[in-house]
């Protein structure tokens, strides 16, 4: 339990990891799987762009193309882009207020493993006889009908993942509302922070309305209930309200936090405090407000009645005020800046205007007579692949050359990083800026083929010519990053030179107790201020230096989310006759209450790091944890 | 915090649940998960009323028809009860008083497992009158949210079982207080759930 340095084994490590709660690996964690789901949801869509080439093509058949439609973008939401940004909150935010760890380093765990779990569950229907094929939105009318596991394979995995992340919005809420430093107001937290704080607050409120559709969902295909059955008086719009309560809330959990990296990058590079600081925190704020109002939007071809698609309409065309707002903000961050044009700086150029197109379709969409024309066609393909890639992934990539250096340490090479940007980034106009053309000229979304004459073949041609410049990019990123792993060139406190916040006036990668002693924080951009003040420790402290109090580490969240896992399979072959399902239902939920009591008996009270040993590792320089 | 230090009533803190960061945290935590929970049981209350007496055609069962207030009442008095009973539990919890905490805690669980034994009976009833889970689309409705809340019931019941016995020989500390006092606060809000239930099915069902 001492901070004496170490060499350890591969399996020690494994173990490490297995038992972690430190937010640091947790974030690694949340980084790895995350980028291998992106890496599957990747593969999912070059299979989409290859079997679309030309006309009449066969090279997927169309129940496969179902199949992978629906992987792909349930992969790239759930799986991919919001673990993630999880990644970088579990990464930075602790360290951008200040504070040793989250507020229940325990439940971090355990929010991980669940969203783990829950992904590979989803991802072994692929082997186990065929994947969810009725899209990521699975309306009930398509999924009930769909044969196979497919569906439960998404219902269940979901459940698991989504339980993961619940307990991740709650973990962050708690952890910026109580373990902020002293000096740490609302108003001086950094815009990632407050983003952060602003989607947690949404994951709280968005997914119980998934999971109990998702328990609905499991009801009716696997225990003979009659939700979303007509015959039995069921109505499937049922499924598309609980869905869509969850679903747009969901693009503001994934928007709002590439906004808070995109908020970061442009004051560190333009070396300039925000622009507009308390309007930027206000117009988060609204976003994350609005975001409950306008689920009906996806809907207004249903037939909910003009009254209702009205105030939706114009519930939607106002959240596009807050994040004008935004947008102008950013802009005069950069006005006047001394801009350096580093890799995540130049991601964050990119992002304004394509950001803005895609906006700008959402706004076309919000009208609700032109949606009719545009509902289900390629130009709502195009929309949101221009908001989710040209704002979520643009700053997942912006994001991970920014904080590389504090998770890990090193530098992502810049050569090969503006490489991948541009292969990126062209790739990605090249693919869905023609989508909305194939739209206007009356493609449907999700269908596996089209005919010679119907004279989409160039532009699907063009499209998917894209597709292999983007994933040029990724491939690019990839060597990139084995080739900085390789080198290992270690880097100092504050790489880029002009950090602003906490997490830059501490060691890359940070002791495990991340401040030996508490920062006292007096502005916006703390170190920043400190800099200024000719500061050389970047900090002033809030307490002597003492004992610290540290959490233990704990192997009962893996235990709980394995146990929910293996309970998943007997629901999943209830139905089917196999005498051992119910078995093993009952024997992985005993696994996962049994383990949840024995947390809840077993005292864990943590342990303490002694003054003498943070001394020591101050010079000694073993960041390495216990 | 140190797990064996003593108290005697004058100086155990004011509000025990809070005197921690841990127990700080645990609280905020908590509320914010009941807020979850608040969003969860909406969408079940949202669906229960949009399938409310909605069957296949010819279906012979309506909340008007089936459901009978004297047992609800007795259920909802009950439950109310067992409410009052975890408050006492939570006033002697901060007067340092384990011995009267542990007994007010036992009467609330007694009080609780008779509501549940009473709702294991209506269900029984219900099923046994043909009106199964998988009868209709209103009654998967209304079987999973009193039985999402039933469910609360059972997690809620083990949960102060657990913490009973658990502390039973060591008594309170600043470790186990907060744990105490959730407990409560998640019987309280199972509560309240439960008056929504009481008037938004039973009531309003029998009215028709």
């Amino acid at each position: 339990m001492s901070s004496i340095a170490q060499k350890k084994g591969f399996g020690a490590t494994i173990w490490d990891f297995m038992t972690t709660v430190d937010h640091k690996k947790i974030a690694i964690l949340y980084l790895m799987s995350g980028g291998f789901f992106f890496l599957v949801g990747g593969i999912e869509a070059m299979l989409i762009r290859i079997q679309l080439v030309k006309a009449g093509n066969d090279f997927l058949s169309a129940g496969t193309f179902n199949e992978v439609i629906t992987m792909h973008g349930t992969t790239m939401i759930f799986l991919a882009s919001m673990p993630i940004l999880l990644a970088f909150m579990n990464a930075v935010m602790p360290l951008q207020i200040g504070a040793r760890d989250v507020a229940f380093p325990f439940l971090n765990s355990l929010g991980f493993w669940l969203f783990f779990f829950g992904g590979i569950f989803l991802n072994l229907s692929w082997f186990m006889g065929g994947a969810p094929d009725a899209g990521w939105t699975n309306y009930a009318s398509l999924a009930l009908a769909s044969e196979g596991h497919g569906i439960d394979f998404y219902a269940l995995g979901l459940t698991i993942s989504g339980f993961g992340t619940l307990i991740a919005g709650i973990n962050f809420l708690v952890t910026i509302i109580n373990m902020r430093a002293p000096g740490m107001t609302y108003m001086r937290m950094p815009l990632f922070t407050w983003t952060t704080f602003v989607a947690s607050a949404l994951i709280l409120l968005a997914f119980p309305p998934l999971t109990v559709g998702l328990f609905f969902m499991i009801f009716d295909r696997l225990f003979g209930a009659s939700f979303f059955a007509v015959e039995m008086g069921g109505n499937t719009i049922i499924w598309e309200h609980l869905f869509w309560i969850f679903g747009h809330p969901e693009v503001y959990i994934l928007i709002l936090p590439a906004f808070g990296i995109f908020s970061e990058i442009f004051a560190i590079f333009s070396r300039k405090r925000l622009f507009g600081y308390t309007a930027l925190v206000f117009a988060t704020i609204l976003i994350g407000f609005y975001g409950f109002m306008v689920w009906a939007h996806h809907m207004f071809t249903v037939g909910l009645g003009p009254t209702a698609n009205a105030v939706f309409a114009l519930a939607t065309m106002i959240i596009a005020v807050p994040t004008g707002i935004k947008i102008f903000n950013w802009l005069l961050t950069i006005w006047g800046g001394n801009i350096s044009f580093s890799v995540p700086m130049i991601y964050a150029v990119a992002f304004i205007p394509t950001f803005v197109a895609g906006g700008v379709t959402g706004v076309m969409q919000a009208i609700a007579p032109l949606d009719y024309q545009l509902h289900d066609s390629y130009f709502i393909v195009a929309h949101f692949h221009y908001v989710i890639v040209g704002g979520v992934v643009l700053a997942i990539l912006a994001g991970t050359h920014l904080y590389w250096p504090k998770m890990f340490g090193t530098m992502l090479s810049e050569k090969l990083g503006k490489w991948t940007f541009w292969f990126f980034f062209l790739g990605f106009h090249l693919t869905f800026f023609i989508q909305h053309f194939l739209g206007l000229m009356g493609m449907p979304r999700r269908v596996y083929t089209f005919g010679a004459d119907q004279g989409w073949d160039l532009f699907n041609a063009i499209s998917s010519s894209g597709a292999v410049l983007m994933a040029t990019g990724v491939i690019i990123l990839l060597v990139n990053v084995v080739m900085t792993i390789v080198k290992n060139e270690r880097i100092g406190n504050d790489p880029w030179g002009d950090g602003r916040t906490l997490e830059w006036a501490i060691p890359s990668p940070p002791p495990f107790y991340n401040f030996a002693q508490t920062p006292l924080v007096r502005g916006l951009d703390t170190y920043w201020i400190e800099k200024m003040d000719g500061n050389k420790k970047g900090m002033i402290f809030a307490e002597p230096l003492g004992d610290i109090h540290m959490p233990n580490g704990s192997i009962i969240p893996f235990v709980i989310s394995l146990g929910m896992f293996i309970a998943s399979f007997g629901a999943l072959y209830f139905l089917d006759g196999k005498p051992w399902a119910l078995a093993v239902l009952i024997g992985g939920l005993a696994l996962m209450f049994g383990s949840m009591l024995l947390r809840s008996l077993k005292d864990d009270l943590g342990f303490h790091i002694t003054k003498e040993e943070l001394l020591e590792d101050a010079k000694g320089g073993n960041t390495d944890g216990h | 915090m140190d797990i064996n230090q003593k108290y005697t009533p004058q100086s155990w803190p004011d509000h025990p649940e809070t005197a921690t960061l841990e127990g700080k945290n645990k609280f905020i935590g908590f509320w914010l998960l009941l807020a979850a929970e608040t969003v969860t049981f909406a969408s079940l209350f949202a669906t229960y009323l949009a399938l409310k007496d909605k069957g296949p055609s010819g279906m012979e069962f309506s909340a008007a028809g089936l459901f009978e207030l004297p047992l609800v009442f007795a259920m909802t008095m009950i439950l109310l009860t067992s409410s009052l009973t975890s408050v006492y539990a939570m006033y002697h919890m901060k007067n340092y008083n384990f011995k009267a905490m542990q007994a007010w805690l036992a009467i609330t669980v007694m009080l609780g497992l008779t509501f549940l034994g009473l709702e294991i009976y209506e269900f029984n009833h219900y099923v046994h009158i043909g009106f199964g889970f998988t009868n209709s689309a209103f009654s998967s409705a209304f079987f999973t949210l009193v039985g999402t809340h039933g469910a609360h019931v059972l997690f809620g019941l083990s949960w102060f079982i657990a913490l009973m016995l658990r502390n039973a020989k060591r008594g309170l500390n600043m470790y186990n207080a907060p744990k105490f006092y959730l407990a409560s606060l998640y019987w309280h809000f199972i509560d309240v759930v439960w008056v929504f239930i009481f008037t938004v099915v039973y009531l309003m069902g029998v009215i028709g």
